[in-house]
């Protein structure tokens, strides 16, 4: 009882509080740990999916190419999933209305799949031109965001999502920093935003389980979850989009 | 009635009869679902495996001329051709294979002989075809003019550089072991070494270099020590850029005039072209193995969500089943009607399985559980499918692809039939089974059966699995209940429906919509599309099916011929000890024949079909979505004499190598060399079998384990989990009704409360609060409604630091039991005490102190009386004072029990510990510390915001309890042993020794504290704020009953200003609360009293069941009591 030895010193008008503050900080430390972890594992995963259109037949050398891209792309998604999965729980919380919509895991599971299977599609399918790609995988985002999410607030922020993690790759390509191979709006593809919005919507539902996930266990409890949650949530970055065509 | 109606109600009875049907007859419809599968998986045996195998077209050598790159220039025979067969290949491969063998074989010959003459013929061959020109009216045309130039080697290929060819021919043949130079090969002391250098030492899994430089698989090659036959085969092969017949045809016969094969029999007539595919690598097999995980994922937890059946896992399993062999239907009708499906199904069918697959059999599923279980199972099912018409039918699906959307119609087809046939009949005889195992558990006795139905039940159990159908069984249950249960689940399934089936059709819609977007703008592609479908499908192009895919090197099955040599060597080894004879009956010599089979056409088929893309790979250039084309092979049949044999042999092979089978080592040779050889040549493949065998098993086991780890980590976290509300739980926790039906688990969230470190030993509720105990003593106060805990008390033994001063605020945290002034104060007279306390008979050494202090002056009782009708009490008194503490606090006056137990033999020195009380004209709480380190809670009682606790040492601890804020410790007031404390109003203590005390609370405002008691040492008693911050609660102990029970007390209850308590002695008794009267005396038990329950009109029933074992329980003695006490108490 970690919190029992430590609530003697604390002041006393924090009262039966104390235990659940100290533990909601930790939870909240956790689950950005967690979020951030899926972030750093769907990115690289996902941006193998765009690599390996143009992956020669025989690499020699496959394994390095999955950290060929700019090391910097991981990390960046996971703490853009991580910001993006605690921020969804608080703006529920902040609206005072709760996310009820299918909370549960097999439905996040679900959100998860259709959301890779998204991205399978742009990578995979031929489109006869950019325009149907991206209106086709608009739909499909709405269609994500309709069936797992259905909350206006949920669809404003990854709306806002979606916005400015296009404007901060616009931002990007023009200084520079890579680059895509077919820019076909203004400087990247123009299906970006409806993959960062999919990828917002994603990790929201992620986020909001994982809030879900009761603050009363210990820490060594939620460390064991975290483990699992790496294993098994395989989820999904809208940033790994990034690394795009950057060669 | 519409006619939508109508068909509707029409298709709803359709699916009740087919519920019925299915419920009916569970095996033969399973068997006949399986049949079916089978059937339609048939045409899949023709599928190449894993979708990646290269794929291949002939034409003819005669008149061929590469097809022209553009498409619409072909119609002509556009159904004869595959679409990939356009433009020019890569490459022409053109490979002269050569036979060669020393003949006559002389016996003194070395085995090295065997393969060193012949090898030395391929520089002179390779410089024949190297020179080769094609002289005619136009001009000289030299091989470098044709042939496939090739650049450098990859860079990651050093080690390779001076055996590949660079910067020209691309032509490969053995020579390029020696760099094609015939002095290295003279010099060569070890050409087996040489040529297995670059062998890999692992699992082979692509080709090896041995296999490109000799063009054919090693173990034709005939180069090794073991070779009976005597004849080397290997090739050359030649990369041509440009197919120019006449230079082919020159150099073909050339070749044959210079090296004449007489009884070679290859056909010649046709060019095999062959198509690789995209190559999986394991860049594309992540996001694969991604996706799967996921889906497992989604399928755990989709199992959690299943309830109300027997076996979950079962269930899942059949549902997996259901999906899975739904897609392998599909893909076996589109192969049939002649839509080969291009995409690779293990890649889709996650994505199948997630958007379709699962949620519908969890409809299906839910449906049918939802239905009342009264029914019988025949008509339960029957139902759910009624109530699930509207489901199955209407399955949207997100679909991408234009062949997907085909192929995904196809497998909504099948998995609508399997979900009809396979799945509802598997979950029919899950719920039939469950019904049989757990309703029998879970109906109580009183669930109104008759005595015969257990019987009947049974029977039918038997009858199951014989199939017959079964009886109708009906369990009746009261309507009340039953409806009670059903309505709200049946709304909840309907609300599911409506939101699955919105969200199915919505996308369903737009999927229909953004096909028609896409043929609108897309019109050459899918128009196309259509009309090659339509045509293949046409009966008259049935004949034009395209080509089943044979992959070249894995399934050589397609050709009959092939067929007959898969395994060539297994014939040679047989002969071997014919040939043997033989040779040894023939004398020294013995010619060799060189013979040309059907087994040595095409006999790159028997390499591996990585062979080709891995050699263009070194020089950077992909065969992915490209194809070959392979030109009939040239044969070349060399025979050396025995004099060439003799003149490059190598000096020092002379030494170490036996000659080929010696005479003087014929016998041991025969029998040791054929077992070597033969061992070794199978056990290269045998070696290679076991690894994929172990590398699978391995595989699997690890697959096991992981799933069971898996298991076992997530299923005790599931628990009572108040996050994920699916939790499993076990059967018994659920709240059932009477007749076991269980409500559905999204209902139930258990609240976990944790904290305690160890065992919790009592626990006491009112509604609001909840307070527990653990056995080291921590008292902790729960929100009931939220699990939030509000209050921890820790072990008592932190009062003992407290000092004389008594700080409000800080008290609560640092000794919540409430350091008081008191303390201090009754230090002394506690001392005083122990010292006039005789020596008391103790089973517990630590505890005798506490006794003294137990007693309180009965005078003293008196007076305090007295004095407490004089103050203003607040509501410690019960409804007889009719105070109603809700005013201050809420519901003041409580009940509790506490019990703690010290096993004193007797209460010996009552009169001693008065004393102490005497000193104080309010017998105001004493703690008592003695005991406390080791005494831990026995009982526990709350009501309002006040805590008792009973401590094993026969102290009763008395706090208030705020609910927002930290109570503190009212008072302590000692009493000895006390078994059982039920508080109303008072508080009662029962103890061990079948003694009761009676104690009653007040309140005080502390001003009139003060005033009453004048000793300000003592006001500091801490009030608790929610008592108003004047009140002070006062624990006086009223009444003793020194022996109202002959053995120890083990029930008390109270209710309505009686109290009954029930002891060990098999009778209870009733006392009044007020005067602690003892008014009845029960008789009648024949077992020791575990239970008494007093309802509110003062009826009491006891009952004896669990804890006397020894005695039956007497069943009519309770409730004829009942009435009797119900009499007594009215009168």
């Amino acid at each position: 009882m970690a919190e029992n030895d430590a609530m003697p010193t604390l002041p006393k008008k924090c009262g039966p509080y104390i235990s659940s503050v100290t533990s909601r900080g930790m939870n909240l430390v956790i689950r950005g740990i967690v979020l951030f972890f899926i972030g750093v594992f769907l990115a690289l995963v996902l941006n193998l999916l765009q690599i390996q259109r143009n992956v020669t037949l025989f690499p020699p050398d496959v394994i390095t190419s999955i950290f060929s891209s700019a090391w910097w792309v991981p990390p960046c998604c996971g703490t853009a999933s991580a910001v993006i999965g605690l921020l969804y729980p608080c703006m529920d919380r902040h609206l005072g209305e709760p996310h009820k919509f299918k909370r549960e895991w097999s439905s996040v599971m679900r959100c998860v799949a259709v959301f890779v299977g998204i991205n399978h599609a742009s990578a995979k399918v031929n489109f006869a031109n950019n325009i149907q790609l991206s209106l086709t995988l608009a739909a499909l985002s709405i269609g994500l965001w309709w069936t797992f999410d259905r909350s206006r607030s949920g669809f404003g922020l990854g709306i806002g999502i979606a916005f400015l993690a296009t404007l901060v790759s616009q931002l990007l390509v023009y200084n520079g920093v890579y680059q895509y191979t077919s820019p076909d709006f203004l400087y990247v593809r123009s299906w970006l935003p409806c993959i960062f919005f999919a990828g917002g919507i994603t990790m929201g539902n992620i986020g909001r389980q994982l809030a879900m996930v009761s603050l009363e266990q210990g820490v060594s409890c939620l460390l064991v979850k975290v483990l699992i949650y790496m294993s098994f949530l395989p989820s999904y970055i809208p940033t790994s989009y990034l690394s795009c065509g950057c060669r | 009635m519409t006619l939508t109606e109508k068909l509707r109600e029409r298709i709803s009875r359709a699916f009740y009869n087919h519920g019925l049907l299915c419920a009916s007859y569970p095996i033969p419809i399973i068997l006949f679902t399986g049949l079916c599968i089978l059937a339609c998986c048939y045409p899949l045996l023709k599928l190449p495996l894993p979708g990646t195998g290269p794929v291949e077209y002939s034409t003819p050598v005669k008149d061929y001329s590469p097809p022209s790159p553009d498409v619409g220039l072909q119609q002509g025979d556009l159904s004869e051709r595959p679409d990939w067969y356009v433009g020019a290949p890569v490459a022409y491969i053109q490979q002269i294979f050569v036979k060669a063998t020393v003949s006559p074989w002389q016996k003194n010959f070395l085995a090295v002989d065997v393969f060193r003459s012949p090898l030395s013929r391929v520089f002179q061959l390779v410089e024949e075809i190297r020179n080769h020109a094609l002289r005619d009216s136009s001009g000289v045309k030299s091989l470098e003019e044709v042939c496939l130039q090739v650049t450098d080697l990859l860079p990651g290929l050093k080690k390779l550089r001076n055996l590949l060819p660079e910067h020209g021919c691309l032509l490969l043949s053995p020579g390029n072991f020696w760099q094609n130079d015939r002095e290295r090969f003279n010099a060569d002391p070890d050409i087996i070494k040489t040529i297995h250098q670059h062998e890999p030492k692992t699992l082979q899994t692509s080709a090896t270099l041995k296999d490109l430089l000799f063009g054919l698989p090693g173990k034709y090659s005939g180069v090794n020590l073991y070779n009976r036959k005597r004849v080397v085969s290997y090739t050359v092969t030649l990369g041509l850029q440009q197919y120019d017949s006449r230079f082919l045809s020159s150099l073909r016969s050339r070749l044959k005039l210079l090296h004449p094969s007489p009884n070679c029999t290859l056909r010649e007539e046709n060019i095999v072209h062959v198509h690789f595919k995209e190559e999986i690598g394991i860049a594309e097999l992540i996001p694969l193995v991604t996706t799967y995980i996921i889906l497992f994922a989604y399928i755990y937890f989709s199992t959690r969500k299943i309830d109300m059946v027997k076996s979950k896992w079962g269930l899942a399993l059949a549902a997996v089943v259901t999906v899975l062999s739904s897609l392998l239907m599909s893909v076996g009708l589109c192969t049939l009607f002649g839509l080969t499906p291009t995409l690779n199904g293990g890649e889709i069918f996650p994505y199948l399985v997630v958007v379709i697959g699962l949620e519908n059999v969890l409809v299906l599923t839910k449906s049918v559980v939802s239905t009342p279980v009264d029914l019988e199972v025949k008509l339960r099912i029957a139902q759910g499918m009624q109530n699930d018409l509207s489901g199955v039918v209407l399955l949207g699906l997100v679909s991408c692809l234009q062949e997907f959307c085909l192929f995904a119609v196809v497998g909504l087809v099948s998995d609508f039939f399997l979900q009809m046939f396979f799945f509802t009949t598997v979950l029919s005889i899950d719920i039939r089974r469950m019904e049989l195992a757990d309703l029998n558990k879970r109906l109580p006795a009183e669930a109104c059966m008759p005595p015969a139905k257990p019987v009947s039940r049974s029977q039918r159990y038997e009858r199951q699995p014989a199939m017959r159908p079964a009886t109708p069984h009906t369990i009746t249950l009261q309507p009340s209940s039953f409806r009670n249960l059903r309505l709200p689940k049946r709304l909840r399934v309907i609300y599911f429906f409506a939101r699955t089936r919105l969200a199915q059709r919505l996308i369903m819609a737009g999927t229909v919509i953004w096909i028609g977007i896409l043929v609108y703008t897309d019109p050459a592609g899918l128009r196309t599309y259509l009309t090659s479908q339509v045509t293949e499908q046409s009966p008259l192009g049935e004949a034009g099916l395209p080509p089943m895919p044979v992959p070249g090197g894995v399934l050589p099955a397609g050709d009959p011929k092939i067929d007959l040599s898969v395994f060539p060597s297994d014939p040679i080894q047989l002969s071997e000890n014919q040939t043997q004879q033989r040779e040894q009956k023939s004398g020294l010599e013995s010619l060799t024949e060189v013979t040309w089979g059907p087994e040595d056409e095409e006999i790159w088929r028997k390499l591996s079909f990585r062979h080709w893309p891995s050699l263009f790979s070194y020089y950077n250039i992909t065969l992915a979505k490209r194809y070959i084309s392979i030109l009939p092979a040239i044969p070349v049949t060399l025979y050396l004499n025995p004099q060439e044999a003799l003149e490059v042999r190598h000096p020092q092979e002379a030494n170490r190598y036996h000659p080929f089978l010696s005479p003087s080592s014929g016998k041991l040779g025969a029998e040791a060399q054929p077992d070597q050889a033969s061992s070794k040549l199978q056990g290269h493949q045998d070696v290679t079998l076991y690894k994929v065998a172990a590398l699978g098993l391995a595989s699997g086991i690890i697959l096991v384990l992981l799933l069971f780890c898996l298991y076992r980590v997530f299923c005790p976290k599931n628990y009572g989990q108040n996050g994920l509300s699916h939790s499993r739980r076990k059967r018994g926790d659920l709240p059932c009704d009477d007749y076991g039906y269980s409500p559905p688990e999204t209902e139930i969230v258990p609240l976990v409360l944790r904290g305690h470190l160890m065992d919790i030993e009592c626990l006491a509720s009112d509604g609001m609060l909840l307070v527990s105990c653990c056995l080291v003593g921590q008292i902790r106060v729960w929100d009931a409604q939220t699990g939030d805990c509000l209050t921890v008390i820790p072990k008592p033994r932190l009062r003992r630091d407290s000092s004389g001063i008594f700080d409000y605020q800080e008290s609560w945290d640092h000794s919540p039991d409430g350091k008081n002034g008191l303390d201090d104060s009754f230090e002394n007279s506690h001392q005083l005490k122990r010292m006039l306390s005789p020596p008391q008979p103790l089973l517990f050494c630590d505890q005798p102190d506490l006794t003294s202090l137990i007693d309180t002056n009965f005078s003293e009782r008196v007076k305090v009386a007295e004095s407490e009708t004089r103050l203003r009490a607040v509501g410690s008194r019960q409804k007889e004072t009719g105070y109603d503490f809700s005013s201050l606090v809420g519901k003041a006056y409580e009940e509790h029990s506490t019990s703690s137990c010290g096993n004193l033999a007797g209460l010996p020195a009552p009169s001693l510990g008065d004393e102490s009380f005497t000193g104080f004209d309010k017998s105001s709480p004493l703690p008592s510390w003695g005991g406390d380190l080791e005494s831990s809670v026995w009982s526990l009682d709350l009501q309002g915001n006040l805590i008792v606790a009973g401590r094993s040492n026969g102290k009763l601890e008395v706090r208030s309890e705020a609910r927002r804020q930290p109570g503190r410790c009212r008072s302590c007031s000692a009493g000895p042993l006390l078994t059982r404390l039920r508080l109303s109003l008072r508080i009662v203590a029962a103890r061990l020794n079948g003694s009761l005390d009676f104690f009653s609370l007040e309140t005080h405002t502390s001003l009139n504290h003060l005033q009453f008691r004048g000793a300000p040492s003592r006001s500091s008693i801490p009030s608790s704020p929610v008592f108003s911050s004047s009140d002070v609660i006062v624990c006086q102990l009223t009444h003793t009953v020194s022996c109202a029970h002959q053995k120890p007390i083990t029930a008390l209850k109270a209710a309505a200003g009686r109290l009954v308590t029930g002891s060990q002695d098999h009778t209870l008794r009733v006392f009044r609360l007020e005067d602690s009267c003892c008014l009845f005396t029960l008789q009648g038990h024949s077992g020791a009293i575990t239970a008494v329950y007093i309802d509110q009109v003062g009826c009491t029933q006891e009952q004896q069941p669990l804890q006397a074992p020894a005695e039956p329980p007497v069943p009519p003695e309770g409730p004829s009591w009942g009435p009797l006490l119900l009499c007594t108490w009215r009168s």
